[in-house]
């Protein structure tokens, strides 16, 4: 038996389904169509009147997950791209983020934004937007790497009583297989050691954990072992796996897919800079996407994105100072 | 948890043309706009932090919406709907609270001014980005629908500044497409903030829109409460019975700023000679008056209960404690394992 990421991600949402009948889904093409990415492949028919087609209205379809949500519901919304959340960004940094804390009342809802690029997808399907979402207080950020997290996490998102954004890489969607769902996994919130090693610390997050492996093998056969820590969770952040991670390396890149101002590499190191300085034994790195917009074509979408190539480069030259 | 829903209670029809009604809806209006006056007395001598946003002139429609609420309905107010928060069950000692910021109001000093409510009863807290509240009543009515209960109602609050919004625009098709018994009512006040209606939208009527979402529209004379009481009833009743969406447009003028900072200079003295600039509340006593369901004498007493309860409401949260910002959890997150530690020095 072969599961993917995107099996993982429908299979989560039939548990939700089948488990709790607070839970609904709600999106464009979610319906009879299973969705533009087939998350929600034969949903509609296995849980008639909770798999519901949104008219293309992305506000509308998060006030009024909220709404739901404060009668005690716990709506899955599927915006298409995650490059459309930013049509509801107003409900879902205003309204779903503030409610717990202006009313005391809970807002469990769970916000999938199929996210990252793939090539050809071009300017305005490919975006990686968890820094936008993770700067907002009352947001949880979930950015799950592998199968199994794809699958725990979804459904540990769905059961918290806070807003979650979820951020599935589109790039695993197809690429990422597991031989079954796991019955276990890490309390949420908590980042895995994905590679252990002593020489350097690379901490990464959703696909591009996947091209810090790839360097590391490369980076392997030139002797260097090197760790490699995967967040699963932006927000909140395990600043102490980070840590630790750093205590025993001495050395620090951070690889985002998402583009380099403030955000997630940033927040990183910043936090390894203000309580560990003294750890680093070179300056802390970060590799993240250029600062344009996600190109089109594969020769320049392929430079766009930090590669394994890039990152095993920028460590090199870490490793040699 | 139970998914069977609770039944509505089935209380007596409510009469629109009935004596009890009116009066009931005028005193909501009345305490409304006294508890107006003193906010505005109290920005003005700054005991207010923030805003004040008054509903002068907009009593009328806002009371007919509450006095057609009942209990289990949702209502999701906005700036100018004191007498309709008031008349669906809001206390003025929460509406004091939460203008002055007490640790004991709806919203604990985190939220203040008209930014109130408590969802559980089914007063929505309006965030300020306009249009954003609709979608969350529909969302509501679409939890409910899923959990097997019906012949509930709920209306969103608008003005006509909001109409021109993506969000008004999105969550009035979705209402219509999910068939939601919720009611949009429009009060077109002739001005959001500064800027006139001949800015605002091109079509002759707003309530034209209505067509173009598959909805029915009312229109009435915002000044006149026996009127807004009568449309309010059926355009309620139509959507609590199952037929859908609706909407109200209201024509009626603001008789005061935007807020208290704002002198309101812009307005055109020909719309506050005009029908559209008589005040509602006193149209609404000259009626009773020449009803005989009151003398002058009977509701001067009645102002003067209501300044009393207003004044009584203020001294006591005057007294209660303000919020404390070292007891204040500063956690955004109802799941406290979740929230980050706070481990900087600034934290």
């Amino acid at each position: 038996m072969s599961i993917t990421y995107l099996d993982a991600i429908c299979a989560a949402q039939a548990r939700a389904l089948a488990d709790d009948p607070r839970v609904f889904i709600y999106g464009q093409d979610v319906g009879q169509f299973g969705g533009a990415f087939k998350a929600t492949k034969n949903l509609a028919k296995e849980f008639p009147g909770r798999v519901i087609d949104a008219p293309i209205s992305e506000d509308a379809m998060i006030g009024s997950a909220v709404g739901a949500a404060i009668e005690g519901m716990r709506p899955i919304i599927e915006i298409q791209f995650a490059d459309f959340s930013t049509v509801g960004l107003n409900q879902i940094v205003n309204q779903a983020s503030t409610l717990f804390w202006r009313t005391g009342l809970p807002c469990p809802i769970t916000i999938r934004l199929p996210s990252g690029g793939t090539s050809g997808s071009g300017p305005f399907h490919s975006q990686s937007l968890e820094a936008i979402y993770a700067h907002y207080p009352g947001l949880i950020a979930f950015t799950p790497a592998t199968v199994e997290d794809a699958y725990s996490m979804l459904l540990e998102a769905v059961a918290i009583d806070d807003p979650v954004i979820f951020f599935e890489h589109k790039f695993l969607y197809y690429h990422l297989k597991s031989d079954a769902l796991p019955t276990t996994a890490l309390p949420a919130g908590k980042a895995r050691v994905a590679l252990p090693g002593r020489d350097m610390t690379i901490v990464a997050y959703s696909a591009m954990v996947h091209e810090a492996l790839a360097a590391a093998e490369e980076l392997a056969t030139e002797g260097y072992q090197i760790e490699i820590i995967d967040l699963r969770s932006i927000k909140p952040l395990d600043t102490d796996t980070v840590m630790a991670s750093v205590a025993r390396t001495g050395r620090l890149l951070c690889v985002g897919e998402s583009w380099p101002w403030g955000g997630v590499t940033a927040e990183v190191i910043a936090r390894v800079a203000t309580e560990g300085l003294d750890l680093l034994d070179v300056p802390p790195q970060r590799l993240n996407a250029k600062d344009t917009p996600v190109p089109y074509h594969p020769n320049l979408w392929g430079v766009h994105r930090p590669t394994a190539r890039a990152i095993a480069d920028a460590a090199r030259q870490m490793l040699r100072t | 948890m139970d998914m069977s829903g609770n039944e509505n209670s089935q209380p007596t029809p409510i009469d629109p043309d009935s004596q009890l009604l009116f009066e009931q809806a005028y005193r909501w209006m009345l305490l409304a706009r006294i508890l107006d006056d003193k906010f505005a007395s109290l920005y003005r001598t700054g005991k207010i932090h923030g805003g004040v946003f008054l509903g002068r002139g907009q009593e009328a429609l806002s009371a007919a919406i509450g006095v057609n609420l009942r209990k289990g309905d949702i209502f999701a107010p906005l700036i100018r709907d004191a007498a309709g928060r008031l008349a669906f069950g809001e206390t003025i000692l929460d509406a004091v609270r939460t203008y002055m910021g007490s640790a004991l109001g709806s919203m604990r000093g985190r939220d203040g001014n008209v930014h109130r409510g408590n969802p559980k009863t089914g007063i929505l807290p309006m965030i300020s980005h306009l249009g954003a509240m609709i979608s969350v009543v529909n969302g509501m009515l679409m939890a409910r629908r899923f959990k097997g209960q019906s012949g509930m109602v709920g209306v969103a609050s608008s003005g006509e500044g909001m109409t021109s919004t993506g969000a008004f625009h999105e969550a009035l098709n979705q209402a219509s497409i999910e068939k939601l018994p919720m009611v949009v009512v429009i009060a077109n006040n002739q001005y959001a903030y500064s800027v006139p209606t001949s800015r605002q939208f091109a079509c002759d009527s707003l309530a034209d829109r209505a067509a173009g979402y598959g909805m029915k529209s009312f229109t009435v004379d915002g000044t006149d409460l026996r009127a807004c009481l009568t449309t309010l009833h059926e355009a309620i009743e139509r959507a609590r019975s199952g037929q859908g969406p609706q909407m109200v447009v209201a024509s009626l003028l603001r008789l005061c700023g935007h807020g208290e900072h704002d002198d309101a200079g812009y307005i055109d003295p020909k719309l506050k000679e005009s029908p559209l600039g008589r005040d509602c509340l006193e149209v609404a006593e000259n009626v009773m008056l020449k009803q005989n369901w009151g003398t002058r004498s009977s509701l001067a007493m009645g102002r003067s209960d209501f300044l009393r309860q207003v004044e009584e409401a203020v001294s006591q949260v005057q007294r209660e404690p303000a919020p404390d910002p070292y007891r204040e959890t500063w956690q955004a997150l109802a799941t406290p394992g979740l929230s980050e530690t706070p481990r900087t020095s600034n934290a």
